[in-house]
C-alpha cells in the first residue's frame, strides 16, 4: 500500500509559538508550509506547560497568557492556510535529489525543499515512572498511550494516575477490558468533574475497582507483566495482579528523533549561524528554543526574530531566480493581499 | 540569608545560601544542585523539582496548596513529606532547612 506523499515548500517541525510564527514569515514570502507536532494542539510549551500563566515580555502585549498567545498566533497565521498535523512525530529526514523527504511515526510521508526545525526542548513524551525494569515491559504490558482499544480487549488492565488521561482511559477501556482497576495516590482527582463522577458510578456498580496507592515494584517475566506491588497510603504494601499497566504521569520534553538526523549538536541543541539560522545541513533551518548561537536567549521574542531571517533564506532556496524586495505589511498592497486584508 | 541543605539519595549534602523571596528550587538550580530538574522553571506544572522535607522542618515549610497537591500526582514516590521545591518560598525562618532529593525526578 502506498500512502500519498504530501508535497510542499517547507515542513515546520514543531507547532510551538516559534513554529507557528514561521508559517507567517514564510507565508509573506509565498513559501507554503505544513506543520507537524506530536501534541494534539498548537502552542508547544505555552499551551502544554503554562496556558494560564501570564507572559510579560512579548513586545506590545503588556500581558498575555500562554494560551492567549497561541490563540492569537493561530489567528495571525490563518490567512496562509498552512495545514497542521497533530499527534504525529517526525521520525526521519532524508535528502532527496531536489530537497528532503520526511516521515512521521504514523507513516505520513512529506516532500519539501526546506525543513524548519522548531522543536523547542524536544518532543513532548509521556513520563516513564522510574520503576526498575519497566523498559522490559514497555509496549508488551506497559503502555503510555492507547493507539488501539482492541489491544486491551478481555485483558486485566491497571490504570495509574488521577488526571484527565487516567480518567478518560478508565471510562473508555472499561467496556472492553476483562477487568479494570484504577490506582491513584489519593482520593482527589485533577480531572473533569463529570469524568470523576462517571468513574465513581462505575466503582459503585462494581464494574471497575478503585485503589489508593503507588506502584513500587513490577512483577513478571519475558516482557509479560503478572502484577505489581503497591504501596498504600499508610505505608503498607499489597499485591495487585494485572496483565497490563497504563501509567499516566504527564508529559516531559525529550529531544527524541532530532538526535538521529545527522545534524551537528551541542548539548542537545542545534548550532546555527545568525544570518540564516541554518544548521550544518544546507536547507535545514533551526529556530526557537532548539537552536544555539553565541548570545542565544531562549525567549519567544528571539524565536520570532529568527523566523523572520530564516524565511528570507528559505525564499532564496525555493525561488532562486526571484529577487526579494523588502516590504512593510503596513504599506505593501502585495503583502496585504496575502494577508487577506486588501 | 538562609542556608538550605540538599541531601542526595546517596547521602551527600550540599548546603547553599538563599535570599529570602527566592524559592528553594531556584536556590538549588542557581547552585547547580544535582537532581532538581525544574523543567517548567517554577510554574508548578512539571513536578520535576520534587523534594522530601525533613520531619523537623515540615511545620515551618507548611502544607502544599491545592495546585501543588494536584501537580504532585505527576511526581514519583510521593510521601507525606513531599513538596515541589518551586512552591517553597525562602524566608529567614527557613534558615537551616534540610530537604532530601528523591532517587529520580521521572
Ligand atoms: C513556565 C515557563 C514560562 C516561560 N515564560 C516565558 C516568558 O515569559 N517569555 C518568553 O519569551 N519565554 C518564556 N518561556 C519560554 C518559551 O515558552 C519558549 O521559549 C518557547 O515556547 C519556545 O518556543 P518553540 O516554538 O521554540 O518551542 P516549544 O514551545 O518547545 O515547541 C516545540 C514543539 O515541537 C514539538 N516537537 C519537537 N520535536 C518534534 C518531532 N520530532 N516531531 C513533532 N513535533 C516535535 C514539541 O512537541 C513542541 O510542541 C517560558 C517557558 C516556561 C516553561
Ligand atoms: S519547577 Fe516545575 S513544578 Fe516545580
Amino acid at each position: 500500500m502506498s500512502v500519498d506523499v504530501i508535497k510542499t515548500d517547507a515542513v515546520i517541525i514543531g507547532a510551538g509559538p516559534v513554529g507557528l510564527f514561521a508559517v507567517f514569515e514564510l507565508g509573506l514570502l509565498d513559501v507554503k508550509a505544513h506543520v507537524i507536532d506530536i501534541l494534539d494542539r498548537p502552542g508547544g510549551q505555552c499551551a502544554e506547560l503554562y496556558p494560564e500563566k501570564p507572559i510579560y515580555d512579548i513586545p506590545a502585549l503588556p500581558v498575555v497568557t500562554g494560551q492567549e498567545l497561541t490563540d492569537q498566533l493561530m489567528e495571525q497565521i490563518a490567512p496562509f492556510g498552512a495545514e497542521l498535523h497533530f499527534n504525529e512525530r517526525v521520525e526521519s529526514i532524508q535528502r532527496t535529489e531536489d530537497g528532503f523527504r520526511l516521515e512521521t511515526d504514523a507513516g505520513t510521508p512529506f516532500e519539501c525543499k526546506v525543513i524548519v526545525i522548531a522543536a523547542g526542548g524536544g518532543s513532548f513524551t509521556p513520563k516513564r515512572p522510574p520503576l526498575p525494569g519497566i523498559e522490559d515491559y514497555e509496549n508488551t504490558s506497559v503502555f503510555y498511550s492507547v493507539r488501539k482499544m482492541d489491544a486491551f480487549r478481555d485483558r486485566d488492565v491497571l490504570i495509574v494516575g488521577g488526571g484527565d488521561s487516567a480518567l478518560d482511559w478508565t471510562l473508555n477501556l472499561q467496556p472492553v477490558a476483562k477487568s479494570l482497576t484504577l490506582l491513584h495516590r489519593r482520593s482527589e482527582f485533577r480531572a473533569a468533574p463529570a469524568s470523576v463522577q462517571k468513574m465513581m458510578d462505575l466503582v459503585d456498580s462494581g464494574n471497575i475497582s478503585f485503589k489508593l496507592g503507588q506502584v513500587a515494584t513490577l512483577h513478571g517475566d519475558n516482557g509479560r507483566l503478572t502484577g505489581v506491588t503497591v504501596k498504600g497510603p499508610d505505608g503498607t504494601t499489597f499485591e495487585q495482579p494485572t496483565e497490563v499497566m497504563l501509567p499516566f504521569f504527564g508529559l516531559t520534553m525529550k529531544l527524541g528523533p532530532v538526535a538521529n538526523w545527522g545534524l551537528n549538536l551541542e548539548e542537545n541543541l542545534i548550532p546555527v549561524d545568525t544570518e540564516k539560522f541554518e544548521t550544518s545541513e544546507k536547507g535545514i533551518f533551526a529556530i526557537g528554543d532548539i537552536n544555539t548561537y553565541p548570545g542565544k536567549l531562549k525567549l519567544i521574542l528571539s524565536g520570532f526574530h529568527e523566523a523572520a531571517l530564516m524565511a528570507q533564506a528559505a525564499h532564496r532556496i525555493i525561488y532562486p531566480d526571484k529577487k526579494l524586495i523588502f516590504q512593510y505589511t503596513t504599506s505593501s498592497s502585495n503583502l496585504q493581499k496575502k494577508l487577506g486584508v486588501k | 540569608m538562609a542556608r538550605i541543605t540538599f541531601i542526595q539519595p546517596d547521602g551527600t549534602e550540599n548546603t547553599v545560601e538563599a535570599e529570602p523571596g527566592m524559592t528553594v528550587m531556584e536556590a538549588a538550580v542557581k547552585n547547580s544542585v544535582r537532581g532538581i530538574a525544574a523543567e517548567c522553571g517554577g510554574a508548578c506544572s512539571c513536578a520535576t523539582c520534587h523534594v522530601y522535607v525533613e520531619d523537623d522542618w515540615r511545620q515551618a515549610t507548611g502544607e502544599p496548596e491545592a495546585m501543588e497537591e494536584d501537580m504532585l500526582d505527576f511526581a514519583f514516590d510521593v510521601r507525606p513529606e513531599s513538596r515541589l521545591s518551586c512552591q517553597i518560598k525562602v524566608t529567614s525562618e527557613l534558615d537551616g532547612l534540610r530537604v532530601r532529593i528523591p532517587e529520580k525526578q521521572f
